[in-house]
């Protein structure tokens, strides 16, 4: 890996707006701005935006247990080549990463590999069980900040209380996947007019938003911070946005694919847009991309959540839930919410890193800064045809995209080029 | 045309083409030898991943009855049982010979994507709670054969509407038809969103007895559809077919079910047996029309009708 270069002509992305300049990296950091700037070897920008490198708080990687359909390694180069820098890879793996072994294993792997950073997030339960706390200290001591029974909701209000009251001493997070599970059995895309049709059992909105109106209580006894994963729902935004009125420590991500689509592409029946939580209504779509663009959706998490192909060839009740996100979700951020570049960075990465505490990623560029960037034009069209990651469910692959990463930087190393 | 997967969104002269053609067919059974050489050395292979007797007998009766060779399978004797792939199963059957499949599968969308994955004709045999238009073709030749045209009447619907592909064929075959279609049934068994659906609804069968047509199904308990229910008692009270009900219809009115019946339950034993029940005729009639559905798929030839 190189240790010097020059980001030739790109347009550098600071709080205050963009400016035409040139970023000199060395060994790790970046070591000036401005313009006309020299190296050996030179990296040319075309006029892209040059930002922080983005920060997904929402991945599987699989490894360990599922690693058919993902690894750690093929998972850090679909990031890399969605230029993200750092990701949360969620516990929801084979054995679950419920105790700190385990979270150390999957931060040591994603080092070795050293693509991006790979943050675990700690399971809240043993064994993703809804019963017993996970090892909760252990995992803090290895370095989890976000904990999340991701995949299914804690269930048990009592048993999250607990963990809110324990994590509230520590300061960590806790993260929901919001799903009254009482009120979506069976059911595989969300209830209204499609599922009717279709004769589809439903997941109701209300499914989502009445775990949130439960956590949000919960928040306020017991204090904890509290983050909301992928928002689906007009109510969810609803309910996001009162508890941060009211001060609450509450933030929220939002995916790309609910940033896209809503659930009149069920009715091909493709389980390439079969998710959790489904595809909502238009409605639902122009409400989360209004609230990402306002901030009261504060991230975008892609849920990027791999399957082999032969398990997503089969009818639709039949196919394992969630699609693949890295490498397309700026683009479809660019494409589908008018964010200024300082406001598409913030949501993309500074926020981010600010939620999860990292020091190295999510800053402004300014000599002395880890150099932790993305070069992204977002007037650039592109097609995804295959994708670094080892699995292939995106419901992108084939649609033309607007907005694509030329390169991305971490710790000072080139770890994608686009060809 | 190229599959046979939904009525919904299929033009009146399409599906009136149909049932004309289908009615041919009724008079190819009726003769001595109830068999014509349409479809001689065409296989149709018969994949039911669900049980059923009624529709997989009528569909062989009706391929063998167009002089197609026949093949089937079952899902609990199967490779399927030894975790085959639904899609190496089809294209299995496929690499044997077969020239058209019909499918039914519990999976919404099941037969669209064996369509896809055999670029064969597929008929749809009912998916899920989704489709199932050889029986709302079947139905629609029965009601037209007793009342002569379907424009104008009125067919309620009683029963479990939400786990029906029955329903949501019929609703679509009858109304295209031109007849006005009422959803009886209680809440939890009616589809949660009907925006844009050609029927209005009502509560109890009792608002409905001045029907044309009472076009009743059965609860269906493997689709979760008793456990929706306070009980069955209750819903017979609110929603079944008693004798007492009949007596309160129109003389000219007919009663229909897809059947399996669950006598005693949505309908009264002595109503089932009536003269004004069509359940023996619409069974007749299903060979009818799938030999029709065959017969165009696969393209025959009309002189050898």
């Amino acid at each position: 890996m190189m240790s010097e270069f020059v980001l030739k002509g790109g347009q550098v992305v600071g709080p205050g707006g963009v400016a035409d300049a040139d970023v000199h990296v060395r060994d790790g950091r970046i070591v000036e701005i401005g313009v006309g700037l020299a190296s050996d070897r030179v990296i040319d920008c075309n006029g892209a935006l040059v930002g922080p490198g983005f920060v997904d708080v929402h991945v599987h990687f699989r490894e360990p247990g599922q690693e058919w359909k993902e690894d750690i390694e093929t998972g850090s180069r679909a990031a890399a080549a969605g230029g993200f820098t750092a990701v949360v890879a969620m516990a929801n793996t084979d054995p679950a990463i419920d105790a700190g072994h385990l979270a150390r294993y999957v931060s040591e792997r994603g080092a070795d590999v050293g693509l991006v950073d790979v943050m675990p997030a700690g399971a809240i339960t043993l064994a993703r069980g809804g019963t017993h706390l996970a090892h909760l200290d252990e995992l803090w001591a290895a370095g989890v900040r976000l904990f999340s029974d991701d995949g299914d909701s804690v269930h048990d209000a009592g048993v999250l209380r607990l963990a809110m009251d324990y994590l509230s001493d520590l300061g960590g997070i806790v993260a929901q996947h919001a799903e009254d599970r009482t009120l979506t059995l069976g059911a595989h895309m969300h209830e209204g007019a499609v599922s009717a049709r279709l004769g589809m059992r439903g997941m109701p909105a209300l499914a989502e938003e009445a775990i949130i109106m439960r956590d949000l209580a919960l928040v306020e006894l017991t204090g904890v911070r509290y983050h909301v994963q992928h928002v689906s729902t007009a109510g969810t935004v609803h309910l996001v946005e009162e508890a941060k009125r009211r001060g609450l420590p509450v933030t929220a991500e939002v995916t790309p694919h609910h940033l896209a689509f809503d659930h009149r592409e069920i009715e091909r029946m493709d389980p390439a847009y079969k998710m959790y939580p489904p595809l909502r209504t238009e409605s639902d779509v122009m409400a989360v991309r209004e609230a990402l663009g306002s901030g009261v959706i504060d991230v975008v998490g892609t849920d990027h959540a791999p399957h082999a192909a032969a398990e997503k060839d089969v009818p639709f009740d039949d196919a394992p839930r969630g699609v693949i996100g890295l490498e397309t979700a700026a683009a479809v951020v660019n494409e589908m919410v008018p964010l200024g570049p300082v406001e598409f960075f913030e949501r993309m990465s500074v926020a981010g890193a600010r939620l999860l505490g990292l020091d190295r990623h999510g800053r402004w560029l300014e000599p002395g800064v880890p150099a932790n960037l993305v070069v992204f034009a977002p007037e650039v069209s592109w097609t995804p045809h295959h994708f670094a990651s080892r699995s292939e469910n995106s419901p992108f692959k084939g649609r033309r995209m607007k907005g694509r990463v030329l390169a991305t930087i971490h710790d000072g190393a080139v770890t994608y080029e686009a060809s | 045309m190229n599959d046979f997967l939904t009525v919904e969104g299929l033009p009146r002269a399409e599906l009136t083409s149909l049932l004309d053609l289908s009615d041919e067919f009724v008079e190819v059974l009726a003769r001595p030898i109830p068999k014509v050489p349409a479809l001689r050395g065409r296989t149709v292979a018969m994949l039911f991943f669900e049980p059923s007797t009624r529709t997989r007998m009528s569909f062989e009766r009706a391929a063998k009855a167009l002089s197609a060779d026949t093949m089937s399978f079952s899902p609990g004797t199967s490779s399927l049982s030894k975790g085959e792939s639904l899609k190496d199963t089809a294209l299995t059957i496929k690499a044997m010979g077969a020239d058209a499949l019909v499918v039914r599968h519990a999976s919404t969308g099941a037969p669209w994507r064996i369509a896809e994955w055999t670029g064969l004709p597929v008929l749809n045999g009912g998916d899920g709670a989704h489709q199932h238009p050889t029986q709302a073709l079947l139905d629609a030749l029965t009601i037209r054969q007793h009342f002569g045209n379907l424009e104008g009447l009125q067919v309620a619907i009683v029963g479990d509407i939400r786990h029906s592909r029955v329903a949501r064929s019929n609703i679509a075959a009858f109304s295209t038809l031109g007849a006005t279609v009422t959803l009886v049934a209680p809440k939890t068994l009616l589809p949660v969103d009907l925006a844009g659906w050609p029927v209005h609804t009502a509560a109890a069968i009792d608002e409905v007895l001045d029907s044309d047509v009472i076009y009743l199904l059965r609860i269906q308990k493997e689709r979760g559809g008793a456990s929706v229910l306070p009980s069955l008692p209750e819903y017979v009270s609110r929603f079944g077919l008693t004798w007492d009900r009949f007596a309160r219809m129109s003389s000219d009115s007919v009663v229909m079910h897809p059947g399996p019946m669950n006598r005693g339950v949505e309908i009264a034993p002595e109503v089932a047996d009536h003269p004004r029940s069509l359940v023996e005729p619409q069974v007749a009639n299903g060979v009818a029309v799938r030999m029709a559905v065959l017969f165009r798929l696969l393209g025959g030839e009309a002189d050898d009708v």
